[in-house]
């Protein structure tokens, strides 16, 4: 299984990556810059995303805004920041291809002469409406922020969200948003996909048209930072609006595409992920003492860590829960899982593996997938070796990956309790740091 | 290399003419229809069963029976329990979702294709032959309820489920499939069973199967798997109560909220209004799309929220015309404000432009290819056709009947929907940071609401 590609690099640098298929009239633009939040430094959190927000305010050949063109031509899009990358994507019919590099390339070259501090403070304040929606007025919401804090140092560059902290928000200038676009926003270190109902030597003149006259900037060192290693367990508490305390656990586990990142990813489902799951099974159908439970190893470019979440049932104390996940990670590290674990967990990796084949754009689709691996492997081809990183798994690696990843000794453990029921914490853990 | 030039936007040459593929219809000696779309492309397959019958079918007192009902169907079937149910599904690379809304339940399994015989059979087993276990149902009653307690610290679903009943009052469709606790709480496995048998039945069911399929297939999978599945013949819709009159601005606090969550909005129109086409025109430039007048306003202009939306939810009976919105508590009554500006302007104080409605038209009609990618969506839009008796060449004539909707036409449909003096506008904040600013409003007394109320 893999998908069809042809690469090419600009005389800029810019890589191009180029997807034939005719299903559907369509075409799916996917542009990937390499930063994300892992670029900033502290006190400067949250930049890399407040960016994104600016990339669709205009640019100097179309000052106004960038959804109006392409909404009008049947385009969906959109854009999305983590740590590691920002991407932008657009889907339109085919006959809207070049429009749709037009604005892409526009944007990319020419940002700055149309950047006004109006546009900047308008976006700003968005963002503050957007944390505040999603982090502040939710239940559980601040739990990331505290998550991240503990796992890794406040040098690291994981140490912060991408949302970004309220008061960096606030100090944020005008200036450093140009500063940000020379540095990381030029054809060098970026990368752009194009899926669909395209013919490839037409599309490949078309982008060398539009992105080959943007000069290609300085490149971009790779963000390494040094190896977290957690010394002990840490115990910490937050208080906030919610009805059931939950118990958040987590360990530092190997970046995305490193050794034992498959296993675990494997381990999240087989201990917490879906009804077969045994943490589910334990704790939510036999025992009755949480209402939910989940797992993931979220794996990135430069670490991961693995997390395991549960929300207690009224009358059910976290120390309970705690025991349980406990005495499960143990019994796969001990006796490792089954065989039958492991097999339908290779079925549902292959399933879940073609269900992403079937859309050329988007989050998730062809186009995003190229990318994802072109700019975190170097190597667009890479779609069957990383479904082979599953089918590899085997009884044993899994159980010798947890026994190695998720020691009890080495671990942050938060308890997020109603504000009005602190006691409901496990013992012996000391308020966490949330901005 | 080829001559850019910037001095303008490129115009997108002619558009791909997009067919639809053919819908192939069976009716089983059940009477389970059997509707299939060949979507070869991934080997991948998506298995959908439709049932006219939802929340708005819940008996009065019994709010939330459709709901469990749908939730059980997956908890065990014969003598395999839920965790063995999965377990199968899991071996086929199987996802099963189940999703109740008003007017109708649907389950939803999508598998590789080589596997749609083995996948059906499950799909049978989890709709028409489910436990419904007394043990099961106190387990997932009990998981229901402490949602619902999770529930009250969520400013959007306690706006969602106080909205519907200020809209609606007792009517069928004023209450969230969810349920309350005190109905919840007076539920038993009997109401379970005589609801499963009430509503599950092959008369008012349509199995679609999209993907990599033949219909021929399709149908002998679904005799074998559906075999022997009997029930009453289908049923009609439920009656529709009065209306409740409410305040025009109702409040339910939540001291020291960053946000407000807000809802303006009344009942407007049903899934058969000849309006159609023309209301999701006009929704497009009032609040549907990025770039619509009240996105515009409340988030590019005045930087109050991270983005607000409007939409009209067309159901089988009249649904409601509907505002969303998070805003900046300090922001609350200017949003308002803005938002009532912008609904009553449609209707005619600043009619849509030839502009604006070109943009809405283009953004549904030259993307509309796009809706029919995975064989999930394929599934998804047969099931309009089989949910609201639409004519076969729905899909085909979509495009061309947006295409003939006028600049006239928005402003006649919105002043005919859109209803001014009859918004409702409900706000989850910090009323008492609030309540000065909202005194200004002009939209009379407030309703202060406690959120246990819904």
């Amino acid at each position: 299984m893999n998908i069809e590609f042809s690469k090419h690099t600009l005389a800029n640098g810019l890589n191009v990556l180029l997807h034939e298929d005719r299903s559907c009239p369509i075409v799916a633009v996917n542009l990937w810059y390499h930063v994300g939040s892992k670029n900033e430094t502290p006190g400067h959190t949250g930049f890399a995303h407040l960016f994104e927000h600016l990339m669709f305010e205009g640019s100097e050949h179309h000052d106004k805004g960038f959804f109006q063109p392409l909404q009008g031509a049947g385009a969906s899009l959109n854009g999305s920041t983590n740590a590691d990358r920002t991407n932008y994507w657009e889907v339109v019919p085919s006959n809207a291809l070049e429009l749709a590099l037009w604005m892409e390339s526009d944007r990319m070259g020419y940002l700055l002469p149309a950047l006004t501090d109006a546009k900047f403070k308008n976006q700003r304040d968005v963002v503050l409406n957007e944390r505040r929606q999603n982090y502040e007025n939710r239940p559980y919401g601040l739990a990331p922020m505290a998550m991240l804090a503990a796992l890794f140092p406040p040098d690291h560059p994981y140490h912060w969200t991408t949302i970004g902290e309220i008061d960096d928000l606030h100090a944020a200038t005008i200036d450093e948003v140009r500063e940000f676009f020379r540095t990381y926003y030029h054809p060098a270190n970026a990368s752009l996909a194009i899926a669909g109902d395209i013919d490839p030597n037409e599309t490949l003149d078309l982008v060398g048209g539009y992105f080959g006259g943007i000069a290609g900037g300085p490149a971009v060192a790779p963000v390494q930072p040094a190896d977290v290693l957690l010394e002990g367990e840490r115990r910490l508490l937050l208080a906030d609006r919610v009805e059931l305390p939950r118990l958040y656990v987590a360990w530092i586990t190997p970046a995305m595409f490193d050794a034992d990142d498959a296993e675990l990813d494997l381990a999240a489902d087989v201990l917490a992920n879906g009804k077969t799951s045994r943490l589910y099974k334990r704790l939510v159908y036999d025992e009755r003492i949480a209402t939910d439970v989940s797992a993931s190893q979220n794996s990135r470019e430069a670490g991961g860590f693995f997390q395991v979440a549960a929300t207690a049932a009224p009358g059910h104390s976290l120390a309970e829960i705690a025991r349980a996940i406990d005495e499960e990670i143990a019994r796969v590290a001990t006796d490792g899982p089954t065989a039958d674990e492991i097999e339908r967990g290779r079925v549902q990796v292959e399933a879940q593996f073609m269900f992403r084949l079937q859309s050329v754009g988007g989050f998730g689709g062809k186009s995003d997938q190229l990318n994802a691996y072109n700019v975190l492997v170097g190597d667009p081809d890479f779609f069957g070796r990383d479904l082979d990183r599953y089918q590899r798994v085997t009884v044993g690696s899994m159980q010798s990956a947890v026994g190695k990843h998720l020691a009890n000794s080495r671990r942050v453990m938060l308890s997020l309790v109603p504000r009005d029921r602190v006691s409901l914490a496990i013992p012996d853990s000391s308020p966490a740091r949330v901005s | 290399m080829m001559l850019i030039d910037r001095s303008r936007l490129p115009v997108p040459g002619p558009a791909t003419l997009y067919h639809f593929p053919a819908i192939e219809k069976s009716t089983l000696s059940s009477g389970l229809r059997v509707w299939t779309v060949r979507h070869p492309s991934i080997p991948v397959v998506t298995l959908m069963l439709l049932v006219r019958r939802g929340a708005a079918d819940d008996p009065v007192d019994k709010e939330g029976l459709a709901a469990i009902t749908v939730d059980m169907l997956d908890e065990g079937s014969g003598d395999r329990s839920a965790i063995q149910i999965h377990e199968e599904l899991s071996r086929l690379g199987a996802q099963l979702d189940s999703d109740i809304g008003a007017d109708a339940a649907v389950l939803t399994i999508t598998a590789l294709s080589r596997f749609t015989g083995p996948a059906l059979k499950m799909l049978a087993d989890i709709a028409a032959r489910p436990a419904l276990r007394e043990a099961d149902f106190e387990r997932v009653r009990q998981l229901r309820l402490h949602r619902l307690t999770q529930l009250r610290d969520m400013p959007g679903a306690v706006a969602d489920r106080a909205f519907v009943r200020l809209l609606y009052g007792s009517h069928p469709y004023g209450h969230t499939p969810l349920g309350s606790e005190r109905s919840l709480t007076a539920l038993t496995i009997d109401d379970v069973q005589a609801f499963h048998c009430a509503i599950m039945r092959p008369a008012d069911a349509t199995l679609v199967v999209a993907g990599d399929c033949l219909h021929a297939d399709s149908v002998a999978f679904a005799e074998d798997a559906f075999g022997g599945w009997t029930g009453a013949p289908a049923g009609s819709l439920p009656l529709a109560g009065a209306l409740p009159s409410n305040a025009r601005l109702n409040i339910i606090p939540r001291p020291g909220a960053p946000q407000s969550e807000l809802r303006i909005g009344h009942v407007a129109a049903a899934r058969s209004t000849p309006d159609y086409h023309a209301l999701i025109a006009a929704n497009m430039v009032l609040g549907g799309q990025f770039v619509s007048r009240i996105n515009l306003n409340l988030r590019e202009e005045k930087g109050l929220t991270y983005g607000a939306r409007t939409s009209f939810d067309f159901r089988r009976m009249a649904g409601p015309f509907a505002l969303q919105v998070s805003v900046q508590t300090a922001g609350t009554a200017q949003a308002i404000h803005e938002s009532l500006d912008e609904i009553s302007a449609i209707r005619g104080p600043r009619p849509v432009s030839s502009d604006e409605l070109a943009l809405g038209i283009a953004a549904l009609t030259r993307g509309y290819a796009r809706n029919f990618e995975t064989a999930e969506q394929v599934a998804r839009a047969v099931t309009q056709i089989a949910l609201y008796d639409l004519p076969d060449d729905y899909f085909a004539q979509f495009v061309p009947r947006l295409e003939r909707v006028t600049t006239d036409d928005i402003t006649r449909v919105s002043a005919e929907h859109l209803d001014p003096a009859r918004l409702i506008t409900l706000v989850v904040g910090d009323y008492d940071t609030i309540a000065q600013d909202l005194s200004r409003l002009d939209l009379g007394q407030p309703s202060v609401l406690s959120a246990d109320a819904f």
